[in-house]
């Protein structure tokens, strides 16, 4: 190849590099690892976690049994080491499961169209909300505190430069749902959108319709979040929305670590001109046969640039096939069966907290996950016990809740086993030394 | 040896057309608590009806459904990928294995922190070497892809200049730069100024001269650029810039080229973005998921998201103590599973195996270069890093574009080159081979490509027609624009 080029040496090809610019250090990166070396180093880390623990943890992030046939088929290298589909010819494979992804999601929430994926919930939020924004032509945006903490903490910074002032509207300290009085106190003709996460980060599930009909009373579209789609097995879907945004982690992909996640957008048919992200639309192909392929590309930056409806181009394309595939093998019983066990591992759990003394902070409808506090001392003490049997206790909401502190919102899925939820609720009751606990 | 035609492939129903009432192809374990009535524990206002037209289906008919679909896609594993600026090089399998160990791929994000240490220790060792990579002092692992990166530097730029007393109000960007630029400057609240470039292809000094003034917060600048040519004058250009305050971007979408050769902190650069999706073979999975970590000079630390992941006497904590932060820009850690497997790619490589990659990658590209040189017009004749940029301007008179040339590589085998991109070249081949790619593979592609220039001039209708040898023919891609249908929806007559 050398000689092709009329070189003696690779090097040769970097001269347009200025000799000042070159790198000439030893790279301070250790020499390359075999297989073994490279797999035995990670197990290390694995070792050094919480394996073997039983958890209550979600908050965002939740734990659900995973067919085997999700990596099966989703690992095949014409799926894992395919580009964006931008030759539909070649890609109809992907085109086809991401139209099949769309179409899910918009049944799942009660929409009429919907994208091939956002990044993940937190950023999915943002994006609809510039695009309620765009729609509505207006330049205020209001959430509830009950939103994901961390997904208003994203809000804030995509936000803090777009003229878009995002004002957090309360939630009722009884229900755990939003205070629809200060909801429309804070209505204007200025709000661009109202949202809503349902269920809740504290596992409530909230007043969307209502809040619906104050937002659209005043012109504002209603924007509704959610972070653990099981329970959209039953729950309701808010036809009233306008947008839909949330987090399909729980039928994709395993927790890790918090990432890779699949965010959705989903909207009526009327707004999907303001709506960012790809999406892949039904056509032919030159014989007549039905085709699919990238369309409405007029929204997006490689077209539009700085007018565009957002930045995003690189998705989650892999983590959405993850889900279409896990949709599909629940399919229409086994979605509503799942969200059916969440709901009576979780009403098991909190009854056996409420046993052990424990009490449920809020009196809203929970799906599988809600917020507890000890009869005595705090959600640090119940952790720290449970830490000693094993078992990583529900997350204490102090740091992004400080009213809430002391409290743990705790979460239980299929995958907890009676016999874990019982020495977890125990955790809940008198600290060791005092009455009748094991 | 020569490429004949794909594999044998079937027709498939949409899963939803392939549905019968009642089949299921999962097993949940039987319930070990009391089941509960959903209307009396969530209200019956707040109980679904069954989901219309869901699938339902049996175990060996998903696998059918998905294994068919995908014979119908193209893939590296299948062949060269010469996407240019998209880096699609082998995807090694211990990655994938790795990123599913047990203790990492269960790992959940709010975990104690003790019970976290190899996790945080995974992103740790992470940082560092990219930062030792790109010449940089910090690198945050937040971003999920390069976009969200490119937002997470400008506003990083933007907090920075704010506690110099002015955010400034404009981002200049080369005509030459990705799309993701001027929408990621747009987003974060600046005007976009476009700057020219010359006839090298690379940055026109003199323009950007004139453009610099006290309202530029930065400059936005991809190098290599979109044409593969490594931008000459850039400690020029940082100068410059730093001379009137304002901050130099560099977008990493092409660090595949430079990697252990030349470091972008060494040109001026002071924030920067990679592409783990590219330069460092995590699987790109049909459009992602990718990640975007983002590489600072010490000025700019202090603005990085939280939180900051911190040491002290050999244990890890999270740092949420950040008061000058920009914030969040994602929830939890950014795309952990990602940056698992990157870290693999970068440990199996070491230092050296890194320098080679590069070497290789720039080699393959020169190669195809030399190969296609008198059938295709070179617009810019700078040496090429990583990639090749042509134009359809000897094929145009015979009325065939660049994107007929792609569609006609698709059936000698090959998945086409970025057609019509960058802008500034009219009727773009850009062509990136990567390090992946041997030499045999590279004479078959370069064979095709002078083929069909062979086919532009002795039967063009053939270059037109194509691709004739897929399971689908030119797909209509205007009619999807037209009257979008975006879901399936059961027929009309409930049938």
């Amino acid at each position: 190849m050398l000689a092709a080029l009329g070189i003696e040496s690779i090097e040769d090809l970097f001269e347009s590099i200025p000799e000042d610019l070159r790198y000439r250090g030893r790279p301070a990166i250790p020499d390359g690892l075999s297989e073994y070396e490279i797999l035995d180093y990670f197990r290390a880390r694995a070792e050094e976690g919480a394996k073997g623990y039983a958890s209550f943890l979600g908050a965002g992030a939740y734990r659900h049994f995973r067919p085997v046939i999700i990596d099966a088929l989703a690992t095949r290298g014409e799926f894992l080491t395919a580009y964006t589909p931008y030759q539909a010819e070649i890609s109809q494979g992907i085109l086809t499961t991401i139209f099949e992804f769309q179409t899910m999601v918009a049944q799942l929430t009660g929409m009429e169209a919907a994208n091939a994926s956002m990044y993940d919930g937190s950023t999915a939020v943002p994006e609809a909300g510039t695009m309620a924004a765009r729609i509505t032509r207006r330049g205020r945006l209001l959430a509830a505190r009950s939103l994901h903490p961390e997904y208003r903490q994203v809000l804030d910074t995509y936000y803090r430069h777009q003229h878009l002032p995002v004002e957090t509207v309360r939630y009722d300290r009884d229900s755990g749902q939003i205070d629809l009085a200060d909801l429309e106190s804070k209505l204007s003709d200025e709000v661009a959108a109202v949202i809503v996460q349902s269920p809740n980060f504290f596992g409530v599930i909230d007043k969307t319709r209502e809040a619906a009909e104050l937002a659209h009373r005043r012109g504002a579209l209603l924007i509704v979040i959610f972070s653990e789609a099981a329970a959209l097995g039953i729950l309701q879907p808010t036809a009233e929305a306008d947008i839909v945004a949330g987090e399909l982690q729980s039928f994709a992909h395993p927790t890790s670590y918090g990432g890779p996640c699949v965010g959705v957008l989903a909207t009526k048919m009327k707004y999907i001109r303001q709506m960012p992200g790809r999406l892949v639309g039904e056509t032919v192909d030159a014989g007549g046969n039905r085709a699919f392929c990238l369309t409405l590309a007029t929204r997006e930056q490689h077209i539009r640039r700085a007018k565009a409806t957002s930045n995003i181009c690189t998705n989650q394309a892999l983590v959405a096939l993850m889900a279409t595939i896990y949709m599909t093998v629940f399919g229409k019983q086994g979605l509503r069966e799942l969200a059916e066990q969440n709901l009576a591992k979780a009403r098991y759990l909190a009854a056996a907290v409420r046993a052990n003394a424990g009490s449920l902070v809020f009196s809203g409808p929970f799906f599988n996950e809600f917020v507890a506090r000890p009869g005595s001392g705090d959600g640090a003490r119940v952790n720290e016990a449970a830490l000693e049997k094993n078992i990583v206790g529900g997350l204490e909401l102090g740091r992004l809740y400080p009213e809430l502190d002391g409290a743990l919102l705790v979460c239980a899925t299929e995958v907890n086993r009676r016999e874990e939820m019982d020495r977890y609720a125990a955790c809940f009751g008198p600290p060791a030394g005092g009455i009748g606990i094991e | 040896m020569s490429k004949i035609r794909r594999h044998q492939t079937q027709n498939e129903l949409l899963i939803f057309e392939r549905s019968s009432p009642g089949k299921i192809g999962y097993r949940l374990p039987p319930l070990d608590v009391p089941a509960v009535a959903a209307d009396e524990a969530l209200g019956a206002e707040n109980v679904r009806g069954e989901i219309a037209g869901f699938p339902e289906v049996s175990e060996v008919e998903i696998i059918r459904h998905f294994t068919r679909l995908s014979t119908w896609n193209y893939a590296i594993d299948l062949g060269l990928y010469p996407l240019g600026s998209c880096t699609m090089k082998y995807n090694p399998r211990l990655n994938e294995a790795v990123a599913r160990i047990e203790g990492i791929v269960d790992a959940h994000p709010y975990q104690p922190q003790a019970l976290a240490q190899g996790a945080m220790r995974i992103q740790q060792t992470l940082e560092r070497y990219l930062a030792h990579i790109a010449g940089m002092d910090a690198v945050t692992l937040q971003p999920a892809a390069g976009a969200h990166g490119e937002l997470t530097g400008i506003l990083l730029i933007r907090a920075y200049l704010q506690s110099q007393g002015d955010a400034r109000e404009v981002v200049l960007i080369p005509d030459s730069a990705h799309g993701t630029n001027p929408a990621t400057a747009a987003i974060a609240g600046y005007k976009v100024k476009e700057i020219a470039s010359n006839e090298r292809g690379t940055i026109d000094m003199a323009s950007l001269a004139a453009a610099i003034d006290d309202s530029v917060a930065a400059l936005m600048v991809t190098n290599p650029n979109t044409l593969g040519i490594f931008e000459q004058d850039i400690a020029e250009v940082a100068a410059l810039l730093h001379d009137r305050g304002a901050q130099l971007y560099m977008d990493g979408a092409n660090m595949n080229a430079l990697v252990g050769v030349a470091r972008p902190g060494d040109f001026g650069v002071d924030v920067m973005h990679l592409n783990l999706h590219k330069t460092f073979s995590t699987p790109h999975g049909g459009g992602g998921p990718g990640a975007g970590p983002v590489a600072v000079k010490s000025h700019l630390e202090p603005f990085l998201p939280v939180p900051r992941i911190a040491e002290e006497a050999g244990a890890l904590r999270y740092d949420h103590d950040r008061p000058r932060s920009i914030g969040r820009v994602r929830a939890f850690y950014g795309n952990f599973g990602v940056l698992v497997r990157a870290l693999a790619y970068i440990l199996a490589h070491g230092g050296d195996g890194l320098r080679n990659a590069t070497l290789d990658a720039v080699l393959n590209a020169n190669y195809i270069r030399k190969g296609i040189e008198n059938d295709y017009h070179l617009p810019y004749d700078a040496p090429s890093m990583h990639e090749c940029v042509f134009s359809h301007n000897k094929q145009v008179a015979r009325g065939v574009k660049t994107g007929d040339i792609a569609k006609r590589l698709i059936d000698y085998g090959f998945h086409p080159y970025t057609v019509s991109f960058p802008l500034i070249v009219h009727g773009a081949l850009m062509i990136e081979p990567t390090e992946t790619e041997s030499k045999a593979e590279l004479d078959l592609f370069i064979d095709a490509l002078k083929s069909i220039a062979r086919e532009v001039e002795t039967d063009p209708q053939l270059v037109l027609r194509a691709p004739q040898t897929t399971r689908t023919s030119r797909v209509d891609e205007t009619r999807a624009a037209r009257k979008p249908i975006l879901i399936w929806e059961p027929p009309a007559n409930g049938a």
